[in-house]
Order: structure tokens, then C-alpha cells, then sequence
């Protein structure tokens, strides 16, 4: 019986070869579906209309996806701004200075950062950037209530808005901290938030001339909501960070020691033969993995949610909310309009042009580099 | 007048430490990271923890009208999408690592693996636009009609069949985290040494043996590690999932149902919570989801660590 199972061995052979060989051919299926369908869909959308017109209003046909375009470019320019100084100096420092224990724990937690739900991160920034920018009220006191204790004023509009006070709420009325201070007529502004089914005072500042020009400056005195640009893009080169760090330091590792000693030996500051001999050697490996994450953070629509939220048309501020391609592209999907659903496939087209676009770059500016096995 | 030279050193040694000094403060943004995201979502979260405590989590409360919330329809529901997904991924997986190191001819490998590449690169959006409309309607046209003649009798496969499952959003879970465990796999086959394989081949082993008995069993640690690591991707994915998946918060026996994930409702609900305990309740399920992550990336990171890399000890 054990002598003669060669066929068996050999047909057990053959039908794993047939599985694995069957297992490659089901990864890449999806790939080609979602491919096909994106251009038999989309194709035939995308028109110069579609790249340069904005939206328009729900229910509508027609319009484009200009500003989700625009958006998406801008975003990953301001998180670039971010996300590549920190990465790539982090990157540089776990590369060059070995201190063993410390740079275990900076590489385990920028995987462990890498790992962290994109959710997670907007809700984080949310709290951060959103939340704290929301509306302040600029007006003047009308009554003030220490029973509840309300506070009632007229905003700039008019209207008497009244704000809750509590516990939690911080006076800065320079020197004077209390509720009874208040004179009807005092000019003031208030950070709020909605609560329930009222508003709760979050900070109360007097109405000084510089804190108007501050307000001024941040556009915030216009704001409607905390929703930013600024606040999608930091959201995104927060994620970027742990990303360029970690394929910054691993292209560091690639330059050859020799490289260092001989700066070193012909008398270069330690600093400089980093900054001007490894990192300019490692330049296009360092732009490859910034690049990657820019491939990575431009599809990325969850974190977008509540902190850059959309916008149906041009964004003027960076404090105002700002759409962007998969943000669009998620309302669009769920939305009931079929003329949504069709753009909606377009802009995905043209969103993954775009990443393909930069992994395909990315693929020209490494060919050049050699692998020790052909596989 | 100083020696040029010492003044050279000293101007160096200015600039050594000022620049060390830039690049680790910007290196120690990773722990500031971190402690900032738990802090955050702690702080979020204190609401909801202090009015429902543990119960949040055993609770199938979700009301946001009455104010209650109980995250275990959530948790339920990315349990499940993510076994469901893990069970269709992981034999394929590492079928094609194994096909890609191992058998597959040459001119294929690089090929195949940009193919790969390019599927990691797809956004989750995308996909999720490709399964709402042409995926969830061929599934639901297609294979769940054949799986409820067939399988029926299982109460996995009973009740009625609307499109947006637990099932299609496991589906689409396997698809999203296909490429991850195929990549880390593939680069934990290739650090096997050579030595292996042609001791097998020299006792006479055929090509599939010498994989199962050289190559499988002396990955089996690093490619469990590859497999927590698609775990953790996958208990993440918030937009693909939250487009074919049903968004209906209930625990049902049938995969056919629609479910809710922890990602899924923080991503549908956060904008639109009115209340105070509402999105406390958010930010809590945003803490659980993290806490889950972190632990299960943290778990991935140490079985890969403890296993990959050129120069490794040959022995556990």
C-alpha cells in the first residue's frame, strides 16, 4: 500500500498546482469587475462638463464634480504639508540615531498608528478641530438670569439667542469671571454648542478688538459650521505621518554605511552628512513612499466625513467645509437619483485614474531597482 | 585666533544635537499620536460610559429617539462580516502566495503582483460604489437564491433575501483585505530559506509537498501573523462595508439579513447625532472599535516581528 502511492502523490501534486494557480486567478476577479464596470459606466460620463462644473442643486440633471476634484487636490496638498516634514524627519531619526529600546517603541506604535481605523481619525480631529471652531456668537448681553442661569443676548443679526451656562463653562472677561458682572450692552462672544434642545455656553470671552481681528483672520466670524478644509487636511496628514516614517527610515536603511563613514571621514558635521549626503542619496526612495501615502490618503473617504463634510460649491477659506472626490462619490451612491448614481460612477473613474495614476509613477521612478530574487 | 577646525566642531556639534533634536521631536509624534486618539475618544466617550457603563456593550439598544444606546447589534455585526470575510480570504490568500513564490512560472510573478498592488490601491469607496450596484444585485439575483436551495436547511441561509447582507458585507470585507494578507504572506514565504526547500526536494518530495512540509509549516507562525493582520483590516473597514452591508441595527440568525458595524454607524450616524448622549454613545463605539484594532494590530505586529526578517533564528 505505502510503496505504490506515487499516483496519488502525483495527482495530489497536479490538483494543489490547479488550486493555487485558481486561487491567483479568484484575487485578481474583483480587480477586473470593478475596473470594467468603472469604465463601462463612467466613461461615457466624463466630459468637460463633468471636470468643470459644479453640482447642481438636488434632483437636478447635469452639473459636474469640479470642486470635489479641486478639493481632493487641495487636501492632499495642505496634508502634505503636514505629514511629509514630520514623517520624513521622524523617518530620518529612527534611521540615523540608533537608540535600540526607544526606536523599537516609535516603529511599533507608527505600525499600530498605521492600523487605526481612518473612522477613528476623523472622529479624533473632530473632536480636535471641529468641534472647538463651531459658531461663536458675537452680540450684545440683554439679560442675564442667575436662576437657571441663562444668558440671553442679541447677535449681530438681531435675533436674542439665549446660551445655558454650566459648570463646565469658562469665563474670560478680563478679570472678571462672574455671571452677576455682566451689564446689559456688554459686548461679547461666546463659543456654544448645541445641546438637547438648547444651546450651552462652552467659553465666554469679552469682545476685544483683538479677538475680533483673530476671528477675522481665521474667517471664523462668517463660519457656519466647525467643518473645515483645514481640519480634513490635518485629518489626512495626521495620517500620512506614521505612513512616511516608517518607508522613509526603511529607505534610509538601504544607503550604504560606507557612504556615512566617508563623509564623516573627510571631516562633514555629523547633521550635514544626513541632510546632504543619506537623505539626497535615498531622495527618490523618500519621494516614493510620500507619494504612496498621497495614493493612499487621496481615496480616503471616512475620515472626511465630519471634518471636511462637502461642499456643493467653491470653497473660498480654508475654514469653510470643502467637498472631495470619494466624499462625493459616497453621497452620490447612496443618494435615490439616477443621474447621481451615473456621476457618481464617473467621479469614481476619475478617482481611480488618479491613484493608479501616482502607484504607476511610483512603479517608473523604482524600476531601476534591483531585487535579489526574481520573484 | 580659534583653530578653524575647532570651530568647525563646535558649529557641528551645535547643529548634531539641534538636529537630532528636530527629528526625534518629530519622531515622538507617534506616541503623542497615540495618547491623543485614546484621550480623545475618552473624552467623548465619558458620557455615554458614565450613564451606561458595561451595559453599553451587552446592551441591542439602539434608540436613538428614547436616548438608549447598547452597542452589541455592532459588535455583532463586524464579528461577523469580519469572520465571514477572514473564512473566504484567508485560504485564497495564501493560496496565491503560495502560487506566487512557489509555483507559478516567472514571467507571471511580477505581473500578478502589480495586479495585487493595484487591488490594495483601490479605494474603499469604489468598491463600495461596485457593490452596490452590480455586486449586491448579481448576489442577490444569483448566489443567495443558490445557497437557500441548497443550504437551506441551515438557519444561516433561511429568511428573506433583499440584497444588503451580513454575507455581502463579509464579501466585500474578503475582497478589501484579499491584498494585505496576500502581500505580508507572500513576503513571510519568501523569507524561508532556500535551505528548506532543497532538503525536501532532495528527499524526493513533490513540488506541493515540499511547500505543505518545507515552506507552510515553518511559516505557519508568520503567516498566522499575516492573517491577524487582515483581521485588523478588516474589523476597520468602514465605507465599503457600510454601503452593501444594510445599515439595520438587529442580530440576526440569517447571513442574508442586514447588519450594522462599529465603523458603519459612527460613519452614517456621527453628523446627524442631535444630542449630547448621542454622539457620546458615538464616540464610545469609535473607543471600542479602537481599543479592538489596537489590540488586534498589536498582536499581528508581535507574530510578525517574532518571525520575519533576513538573518532570523531557524529555530521558535
Amino acid at each position: 500500500m505505502t510503496v505504490t502511492n506515487h499516483r496519488w502523490r502525483k495527482t495530489t501534486n497536479v490538483f494543489m498546482q490547479t488550486l493555487a494557480s485558481l486561487c491567483a486567478v479568484l484575487v485578481i476577479l474583483p480587480l477586473l469587475l470593478v475596473f470594467f464596470h468603472l469604465v463601462s459606466q463612467g466613461a461615457s460620463s466624463i466630459n468637460w462638463t463633468f471636470l468643470t462644473r459644479l453640482p447642481k442643486p438636488v434632483g437636478e440633471i447635469g452639473g459636474g464634480m469640479a470642486n470635489a476634484i479641486a478639493g481632493t487636490f487641495t487636501l492632499m496638498l495642505l496634508a502634505s504639508l503636514l505629514g511629509v516634514p514630520v514623517g520624513v524627519l521622524g523617518g530620518i531619526f529612527l534611521s540615523e540615531y540608533t537608540h535600540r529600546r526607544l526606536n523599537r517603541w516609535i516603529r511599533f506604535t507608527a505600525d499600530v498608528l498605521n492600523g487605526v481605523p481612518s473612522i477613528t481619525w476623523g472622529m479624533v480631529v473632530y473632536g480636535l478641530l471641529v468641534v472647538p471652531l463651531v459658531l461663536p456668537c458675537r452680540g450684545t448681553v440683554r439679560s442675564v438670569d442667575p436662576a437657571k442661569p441663562v444668558l440671553t443676548v442679541l447677535d449681530a443679526a438681531g435675533t436674542a439667542q439665549e446660551f445655558e451656562v454650566d459648570a463646565n463653562t469658562r469665563w474670560d472677561l478680563d478679570g472678571r469671571h462672574q455671571m452677576k458682572s455682566l451689564r446689559p450692552g456688554t459686548d461679547l462672544i461666546i463659543w456654544y454648542h448645541s445641546s438637547g434642545d438648547g444651546q450651552v455656553a462652552d467659553h465666554i470671552n469679552s469682545a476685544s478688538a483683538w479677538r475680533l481681528g483673530v476671528l477675522a483672520i481665521m474667517g471664523l466670524h462668517n463660519s457656519v459650521s466647525g467643518f473645515s478644509a483645514l481640519a480634513g487636511a490635518t485629518v489626512l496628514g495626521l495620517m500620512m505621518i506614521p505612513l512616511i516614517l516608517r518607508t522613509t527610515e526603511e529607505v534610509l536603511q538601504l544607503v550604504p554605511t560606507g557612504y556615512r563613514e566617508a563623509a564623516l571621514a573627510l571631516g562633514i558635521a555629523h547633521w550635514r552628512m544626513i541632510a546632504q549626503i543619506v537623505v539626497r542619496t535615498a531622495m527618490k526612495g523618500i519621494v516614493t513612499g510620500v507619494l504612496l501615502a498621497l495614493a493612499r490618503v487621496a481615496g480616503e473617504t471616512a475620515p472626511l466625513l465630519f471634518t471636511a463634510f462637502g461642499n456643493a460649491y467653491w470653497t473660498h477659506r480654508l475654514t469653510e467645509p470643502i467637498a472631495a472626490l470619494p466624499l462625493q462619490i459616497f453621497n452620490y451612491a447612496i443618494s435615490p437619483y439616477d443621474d447621481w448614481h451615473r456621476q457618481a460612477w464617473a467621479g469614481a473613474l476619475v478617482l481611480i485614474l488618479l491613484v493608479s495614476a501616482i502607484n504607476l509613477g511610483v512603479r517608473t521612478l523604482t524600476r531601476d531597482r534591483f531585487s535579489q530574487r526574481k520573484t | 585666533m580659534v583653530n578653524p577646525l575647532m570651530a568647525k566642531a563646535d558649529l557641528g556639534r551645535f547643529g548634531d544635537r539641534a538636529f537630532k533634536g528636530l527629528t526625534l521631536a518629530m519622531a515622538l509624534s507617534v506616541f503623542v499620536l497615540i495618547v491623543v486618539i485614546g484621550a480623545e475618544l475618552a473624552r467623548g466617550s465619558g458620557v455615554a460610559i458614565r450613564q451606561f457603563g458595561w451595559r453599553f456593550l451587552i446592551s441591542s439598544d439602539w434608540d436613538p429617539v428614547n436616548e438608549k444606546f447598547g452597542a452589541l447589534p455592532f459588535i455583532f455585526g463586524t464579528l461577523v462580516s469580519s469572520a465571514i470575510g477572514l473564512l473566504l480570504a484567508v485560504p485564497l490568500s495564501i493560496g496565491t502566495a503560495v502560487y506566487l513564490t512557489e509555483l507559478a512560472p516567472l514571467w507571471i510573478r511580477q505581473p500578478l503582483t502589480i495586479f495585487i498592488e493595484l487591488l490594495a490601491a483601490v479605494p474603499s469607496v469604489i468598491f463600495g460604489l461596485w457593490g452596490i450596484f452590480v455586486m449586491v444585485p448579481w448576489l442577490s439575483q444569483n448566489l443567495f437564491p443558490l445557497l437557500q436551495k441548497t443550504l437551506g436547511f441551515l438557519p444561516l441561509f433561511q429568511g428573506p433575501i433583499l440584497g444588503p447582507s451580513v454575507l455581502a458585507g463579509g464579501i466585500i470585507v474578503a475582497i478589501m483585505v484579499l491584498p494585505i494578507i496576500t502581500s505580508v504572506s507572500r513576503e513571510i514565504l519568501r523569507s524561508v530559506p532556500d535551505l528548506q526547500r532543497e532538503a525536501a526536494y532532495a528527499l524526493g518530495a513533490t513540488r506541493w509537498e515540499v511547500t505543505r512540509i518545507a515552506v507552510l509549516s515553518y511559516a505557519r507562525k508568520g503567516l498566522f501573523g499575516a492573517v491577524i493582520l487582515g483581521l485588523g483590516r478588516a474589523l476597520g473597514e468602514t465605507m465599503a462595508v457600510t454601503m452593501v452591508i444594510g445599515n439595520s441595527p438587529q442580530i440576526a440568525k440569517s447571513l442574508f439579513a442586514p447588519g450594522y458595524t462599529l465603523a458603519s454607524v459612527v460613519a452614517n450616524e456621527f453628523s446627524e447625532a442631535t444630542t449630547d448622549t448621542y454622539l457620546s454613545a458615538l464616540f464610545a463605539i469609535g473607543l471600542v472599535l479602537l481599543g479592538v484594532t489596537v489590540l488586534v494590530n498589536g498582536l499581528a505586529q508581535l507574530l510578525l516581528k517574532t518571525f520575519a526578517g533576513p538573518g532570523l533564528k531557524p529555530q521558535n
